[in-house]
């Protein structure tokens, strides 16, 4: 295709891509200048203006104290059983629930398609979901983060989707040979759907990563609680206190600040060095949630 | 003849008995799942009835006291009532105007971009924001808007005077719009992008024939190409208009701010966990809002099919 280079349009692309950069430069500096202020000297920073692109003054304190607080530590690991023991229940459920709807002789499907889909539009809302977790006696138990978050019912329908795109003719061999569904769904139904399996367990994996509401309202105690909820008593309560008598510095009171970023580096850098390697699977979830029922 | 038939009866009888085999698998798969939804969304459900109740906690959920509307008529004369309604109104309409048209800016601008490589990278650092946690978000929200955080250095270099950002109510609103629109902006983008990836090229060569420009060309090719998605996320912008989540707005309030900060999921829930918890208007508050949500989608989707005949079911 030939195209004619106006002077407007070399113009309009000059401009294109400078407003594009300085956009991603605003994206990109509040972490940069998280990660510089955290090993910056804190009092430097409180008085500096301007921009800050180095760091000011030099000191790692801020990750001694991070790294030998115990409740960070124990944060951590709570997150890590949470993302992956409720991300593999989030699996096992949503698979069976998309198989067993995406069935085309399974003649509930329609009934229970509705039943599962009203909830989308109507729930209990906040105190009588509490109440039941409270009545069904796993208040204060890691079991109250895992179950009441069992199911994503956009990821079921969207799983379900997917399994209802496969073609019969590959189940076809399996049902002469007499296999169940139980066989149907692990050998053929499962290894051809990779794609959406990738996709809602990345979904599921961030969604209990990041969660800190649930956490919030049915644990009490602080040896069950996730990161978030950690970072938040950090991060916005403004509660470094509990951290200081770890701290291994002499002026604990300006380390305070220092720790917040400190902090953030330490929770956030995980996930930032490996979604660039898992965008491909991020996007495709996009598109595949987008593909009308 | 007869013994035919007899091999021909007992074959169906043993598939009708497969079948029903087969069926009882699937029930038996589907019963945690349907367990699940029975127990943690259905059963919540009948706990609505608290909305009408005085709760007492000795009394339990179907003990206590019935009332009536008396929470939703103490609700709507309070003086709460306009606050919440007007903040959660405010903080979407703004959302609505500044946040629903900045994805569709940047693919269409990135639509327009040459090379390839400087897209993906703008992409990939675009969507870096989606990733950081709403509590991290947060925490930088609060730290840069601070009375010495880096906004009030730009404001400075360029001139201004510094502002606690977060002790003023009437910043409130932009803050909150313009940090959703850092956060969500790329990752809003990609599904314009797909649609844009999804024109076909051959338009845009039959108008370069016609002697169409740049321009031209997206007025006329573009835009109607990706407006089957502007719809869709516009329907489901307006059937959330009324719905505002709590998170970010818990994390992000504090005491001096709260008479532009204060919307109605975030009232449902110091109702409910405040400092005087009182669960049965709590709830009122929320099935209120719940019925007003599901009234809007379901009429903002009954206008786009009437309208473009796209709809979301």
């Amino acid at each position: 295709m030939v195209e004619q280079k106006t002077f407007g349009s070399a113009l309009f692309d000059i401009i294109n891509n400078v407003i594009l950069i300085m956009l991603s430069l605003i994206c990109l500096y509040p972490m940069l200048y998280v990660l510089i202020a955290s090993v910056s000297n804190p009092i430097e920073i409180s008085m500096s203006e301007g921009l800050l692109l180095h760091p000011l003054g030099f000191q790692i304190s801020a990750y001694e104290a991070v790294f030998t607080n115990s409740d960070i530590w124990r944060g951590y690991l709570n997150t890590v059983f949470y993302v992956v023991a409720g991300t593999m229940l989030n699996m096992m459920l949503t698979v069976m629930g998309a198989y067993v709807l995406s069935r085309k002789s399974f003649k509930l499907r329609g009934i229970f398609m509705m039943f599962i889909t009203f909830t989308m539009f109507v729930n209990g809302g906040l105190v009588p979901t509490y109440l039941l977790v409270k009545g069904l006696g796993v208040l204060n138990t890691r079991l109250a983060i895992l179950l009441p978050t069992a199911i994503n019912t956009f990821n079921l329908i969207m799983t379900r989707t997917y399994f209802n795109t496969i073609p019969d003719s590959l189940e076809e061999s399996a049902k002469i040979d007499g296999a169940g569904h139980l066989r149907i769904l692990c050998n053929i139904i499962l290894p051809v759907s990779t794609p959406i399996l990738a996709v809602i367990a990345l979904y599921y994996s961030v969604a209990h990563w990041n969660s800190w509401f649930n956490a919030m309202i049915y644990l009490d105690d602080r040896t069950k609680w996730p990161l978030q909820l950690i970072l938040r008593e950090i991060l916005i309560l403004n509660d470094s206190g509990k951290m200081m008598q770890d701290s291994v510095t002499i002026d604990k009171l300006s380390v305070a600040e220092n720790i917040k970023y400190a902090v953030i580096i330490v929770a956030t850098v995980p996930i930032l060095c490996v979604y660039p390697f898992l965008q491909k699977y991020f996007t495709k979830g996009v598109m595949l949630g987008a593909v009308k029922e | 003849m007869k013994n035919q038939a007899a091999i021909k009866k007992t074959i169906k009888s043993l598939f009708v008995s497969t079948a029903l085999k087969q069926d009882r698998s699937l029930y038996l798969m589907f019963l945690p799942v349907f367990l699940y939804y029975f127990v943690f969304c259905y059963i919540p459900m009948a706990g609505i009835i608290l909305a009408f109740k005085e709760f007492s906690p000795r009394l339990g959920i179907f003990g206590s006291e019935w009332i009536g509307f008396r929470h939703f008529t103490e609700f709507f004369t309070g003086p709460k009532f306009f606050n919440v309604l007007w903040n959660t109104l405010r903080i979407n309409i703004m959302n609505l105007i500044f946040g629903f048209p900045a994805p569709i800016i940047l693919a269409l601008m990135l639509n327009e971009m040459k090379s390839r490589t400087l897209k993906r990278c703008i992409q990939t650092v675009t969507y870096m924001p989606h990733f950081i946690s709403l509590v991290v978000a947060v925490g930088l929200i609060l730290d840069f808007t601070k009375r010495t955080g880096i906004v009030n250095n730009i404001i400075v270099m360029l001139g201004g005077e510094r502002t606690a950002f977060m002790s003023e109510s009437d910043f409130f609103t932009p803050i909150y719009v313009i940090s959703g629109i850092w956060q969500e902006v790329g990752w809003g983008s990609i599904i314009y992008l797909a649609a844009l990836s999804g024109i076909n090229m051959d338009l845009y060569e039959a108008a370069s024939i016609d002697g169409a420009g740049r321009w031209r060309k997206m007025i006329s090719i573009t835009l109607p190409g990706i407006m089957p998605t502007m719809v869709i996320m516009l329907i489901l912008r307006m059937g959330q208009m009324m719905s505002l989540g709590s998170e970010k707005i818990i994390l992000m309030y504090n005491d001096l701010i709260m008479d532009k900060a204060d919307v109605i999921s975030s009232y449902v829930y110091r109702l409910a966990f405040g400092t005087a918890p009182d669960y049965g208007f709590s709830t009122a508050v929320n099935l209120f809002n719940t019925v007003i949500n599901v009234i809007l989608l379901v009429s903002a989707n009954h206008i786009s099919n009437k309208m473009s005949e796209v709809s979301l079911w």
